[in-house]
C-alpha cells in the first residue's frame, strides 16, 4: 500500500521521468514478491489465528494463546509432558531437587474428605494480569501481546521478586551454571526462568512440546489454541464444558484452564 | 538557650583502629562471600526455589527498617521541637544513612546478577514496589544529606525544621514502601495485608531507636564524652513506647488472620506448630524483643541510676535481637509456608508443593549480612572522625537546662 502511494507521488512530481517510474514499478513488484510470504502468513493469522505470525510481525493481541487440560485424561504415573519440556528447552538438573529449576511439574491432589485423587501438570499459567510482571522492577518480566508471559534474560537482575509474587510457584531461579543450552531457550545463572509456552514453537506454527508429547504418548489431556478465536477447538471446548482456573479468586484470568478438576 | 558544641572524635587511639580493622574484616568477608555466591551460583547458599529470599534479605530488610527509624531522633528534635533531642540530631542522620547503605549493599550483592545494577538504574517498571523503593532509598539519602548540612551550617539553621519535616514524611513513605514489598503480595497468605506498612513503620521506630541508643553510647563512651542518665532514660522510655507499638500491630496482624478461617493454616504454622518460626516468634520476637525490654525500661527501680542505664542498654540489645527474629519470621517463615493453590486438598509434587520448605542459613549468607552491619558501623566511625556529628557533652547539665526552658515557656 505504501509503495503504491509513493509511486503516485512520483508521478505527480514535476520533472517526472517515465523510465524511472517503470523502474520503481518493477522494484515495487519485486518488493511485493519478497514480502508476499509474510503478508500471506499475516493474512492467515488474521483469518485463522491459530496459525503462526510472521517473524517480522509483532505478536498480536488478536490472539490469546491458551491451554485446556483435561484431568480425566491425565494419569498420575505419566510425566511425558515434563520430560518433553526438559528435552525441548534443555532443562537438566544437577540432582539437587531443592534448587534445580522446574518449568512444568506434576502435582498430585487428594481430597482428604473423600479420598478422591487427581494428577495435573502445573506450569506458568500465563495470566492476563500476571503478578510477576507487576512486581518486576526492571520490566524483565513481561507479557507479550498474545498473552505469553516471558522473562527477558538480558534485563533480569535476579531479584526473585517475581518468584515471591507468583501464586503458582511457576518460576525458578537458576542457582548454578547452565550448560548445553538450546539456542531457542536462552537461560542463565542468576536469572529467573519459567515456562515460555514454547514460544519458539508457537512462532513457527507448532504446538508446545508438552502438548505434543501428551497427545503422542500421553493421554491426550492437553489442548492448545487461540482463546480469542471462537472457531478454535479450545474455544469451542471451553464454551461447551465446564473448566476452571486455579485460584480464580485472585482474578488473574489464567490462559491455562483445567477440566474435571 | 545554651549553645551546643559539636566536635569530631580524635580517632587516633589503638582501640579506634582496632575497631575499624575488625569492621573492615567483616566487610571484606562479605565481599568474599558475595563473590563466592556469584561465582558458583546461589546453590551454595541455604536458599532454594522454595525460599528464594534468605538470610541476606533478613539482614538487608532489618537494616533498611532500622535506617528510617534511626532518623526519628532527629525528627523529634526538629519536627516535634523537643530541645533535649536537638544535640542528638546529627548522629541520627548519619546513622540513618549508614544503616541504609549497609542494607542496600547486602540487597544488591545478593542479587542473582549484581553486575546488572546499571540495568536496575536504567529500566523501570513503575508498577513495581521495588522500583518505587529504588527512588525512595536514593531520595532518602539525598534528603538526609541536605538535612544534615542544614543542621551543621549554622547560618542555614532556620531551614532545618522544613528539611526535617520533608525527611520525616519521606521516611514514613519509605517504610510504607518496605512494608508493602510484603503487604501487596496476594500469593502469600502470611503477608497479604495492608497492616504490613504500619507494622513496618512501628518496627522501624523501635529497631532504629535501639540501634541509635547503642551507637550513641558507644560513641560517647569510646571518645570519653559525658552522657548523663537523663537522656539515656528518656530514650529508654521512648523505646518502650515503640516496643509496645510493635507488639500492638503484631497482635492485630495475627488476630485478624486468625479470625478468617482461610488463614487458620498459616497462623497455626507461625504461632503453634511451625518449629523454628514458632520458637522465634514467641521466644525471640515477643519475649526477648517485646516483653523483656518493656520490663527493663518501665520498671520502677529505686536503686542507683546506673542500673537503669544498664537496663536501657540491655533493652536496646534485646530489641535488636527480637527485631531480627521478627524479620526472620516474616521473611523466611512467610515463604516456608506452602502456597495454597488448592484449598482443602492434600497436595504433593517433586517441587515441594504442599510441604513446608526447608531453609538453613549458610555461612556466606550470614557473612554477607554481617558485612552490611559492619559497613554501617564503618560509615558511622569514619563520619564522626571527620565531621562534627557528636556533641561534646550530653551530661545532665547539658540536657536539663533546655528541658527547664521548655517547661517555663509552656
Amino acid at each position: 500500500m505504501s509503495l503504491k502511494i509513493k509511486s503516485m507521488d512520483v508521478a505527480e512530481t514535476p520533472g517526472f521521468d517515465p523510465q524511472r517510474r517503470s523502474f520503481l514499478g518493477a522494484a515495487a513488484a519485486a518488493a511485493g514478491v519478497a514480502l508476499a510470504p509474510g503478508v500471506m502468513l499475516y493474512a492467515i493469522t488474521k483469518s485463522s489465528p491459530t496459525k503462526a505470525r510472521a517473524l517480522d510481525a509483532a505478536a498480536s493481541s488478536d490472539v490469546r494463546w491458551g491451554m485446556l487440560i483435561d484431568l480425566g485424561r491425565c494419569d498420575s504415573g505419566c510425566d511425558d509432558c515434563v520430560t518433553a519440556c526438559a528435552t525441548e528447552n534443555g532443562i537438566g538438573g544437577h540432582g539437587r531437587p531443592e534448587t534445580d529449576p522446574q518449568w512444568i511439574r506434576k502435582i498430585e491432589l487428594t481430597d482428604p474428605q473423600t479420598g478422591n485423587s487427581k494428577s495435573l501438570p502445573m506450569m506458568c499459567l500465563h495470566c492476563e494480569d500476571p503478578p510477576c510482571v507487576d512486581v518486576c522492577p526492571t520490566g524483565a518480566s513481561f507479557k507479550r501481546a498474545d498473552g505469553i508471559v516471558l522473562v527477558d534474560k538480558h534485563t533480569c537482575i535476579g531479584c526473585r521478586y517475581c518468584i515471591i509474587a507468583c501464586p503458582y510457584k511457576a518460576r525458578s531461579f537458576v542457582h548454578e551454571l547452565v550448560e548445553d543450552q538450546k539456542t531457542h531457550a536462552p537461560r542463565g545463572k542468576g536469572t529467573v526462568e519459567g515456562c515460555t509456552m514454547c514460544v519458539h514453537r508457537i512462532d513457527a506454527d507448532r504446538q508446545p512440546a508438552c502438548v505434543e508429547a501428551c497427545s503422542d504418548t500421553g493421554g491426550g489431556a492437553m489442548l492448545f489454541g487461540n482463546l480469542n478465536d471462537p472457531d478454535s477447538e479450545i474455544s469451542k471446548r471451553v464454551a461447551r464444558y465446564a473448566s476452571q482456573q486455579i485460584r480464580a479468586d485472585l482474578g488473574l484470568n489464567t490462559a491455562v484452564r483445567y477440566q474435571n478438576l | 538557650m545554651k549553645r551546643i558544641i559539636y566536635s569530631e572524635i580524635d580517632g587516633n587511639s589503638r582501640e579506634f583502629y582496632a575497631l575499624a580493622a575488625l569492621l573492615g574484616v567483616f566487610v571484606l568477608s562479605a565481599l568474599g562471600a558475595a563473590y563466592y555466591m556469584e561465582h558458583y551460583g546461589h546453590y551454595v547458599t541455604g536458599m532454594n526455589n522454595q525460599i528464594v529470599w534468605g538470610m541476606p534479605h533478613v539482614f538487608a530488610i532489618f537494616l533498611i527498617i532500622a535506617a528510617s527509624g534511626a532518623l526519628n531522633v532527629a525528627s523529634i528534635g526538629t519536627v516535634f521541637g523537643k530541645p533535649a533531642y536537638k544535640p542528638l540530631g546529627r548522629l541520627s542522620g548519619l546513622l540513618a544513612i549508614a544503616l541504609l547503605m549497609g542494607g542496600l549493599v547486602v540487597l544488591v550483592l545478593d542479587l542473582g546478577r549484581p553486575d546488572r545494577l546499571i540495568v536496575a538504574m536504567t529500566n523501570y517498571n513503575f508498577k513495581s514496589i521495588f522500583a518505587w523503593n529504588i527512588f525512595l532509598y536514593v531520595g532518602f539519602i539525598g534528603i538526609v544529606v541536605v538535612y544534615l548540612w542544614l543542621q551543621m551550617e549554622r547560618r542555614l539553621n532556620h531551614f532545618v525544621e522544613a528539611a526535617g519535616l520533608v525527611a520525616f514524611v519521606w521516611r514514613l513513605i519509605l517504610t510504607t514502601g518496605t512494608g508493602s514489598i510484603f503487604g501487596f503480595i496476594v500469593a502469600r497468605e502470611a503477608w497479604d495485608s495492608a497492616i504490613m506498612a504500619p507494622l513496618f513503620i512501628a518496627m522501624s521506630f523501635s529497631f532504629g531507636l535501639a540501634a541509635y541508643i547503642l551507637v550513641l553510647l558507644a560513641a560517647c563512651r569510646g571518645s570519653g564524652r559525658e552522657i548523663g542518665d537523663v537522656i539515656i532514660q528518656r530514650l529508654g522510655r521512648l523505646l518502650g513506647v515503640f516496643v509496645a507499638a510493635v507488639l500492638y500491630f503484631t497482635a492485630v496482624q495475627h488476630l485478624a488472620n486468625l479470625y478468617a478461617a482461610e488463614h487458620t493454616g498459616v497462623e497455626l504454622f507461625i504461632l503453634f506448630n511451625g518449629g523454628i518460626y514458632t520458637f522465634l516468634f514467641w521466644a525471640g520476637q515477643v519475649v526477648v524483643g517485646g516483653i523483656l525490654p518493656l520490663i527493663l525500661v518501665f520498671r520502677r527501680d529505686r536503686s542507683e541510676s546506673g542500673n537503669l542505664n544498664r537496663g536501657v542498654i540491655l533493652a536496646s540489645v534485646l530489641v535488636i535481637l527480637g527485631g531480627f527474629a521478627q524479620v526472620y519470621v516474616i521473611v523466611i517463615g512467610g515463604q516456608a509456608y506452602p502456597l495454597n493453590m488448592f484449598p482443602g486438598m492434600e497436595v504433593s509434587s517433586s517441587f515441594f508443593d504442599g510441604s513446608v520448605a526447608g531453609y538453613t542459613p549458610s555461612l556466606p549468607e550470614i557473612a554477607l549480612g554481617l558485612g552490611g552491619v559492619a559497613l554501617a558501623g564503618l560509615i558511622v566511625l569514619f563520619g564522626i572522625k571527620v565531621l562534627r556529628f557528636l556533641p561534646t557533652s550530653l551530661s545532665n547539665m547539658a540536657i536539663e537546662p533546655h528541658h527547664e526552658v521548655t517547661v517555663n515557656k509552656a
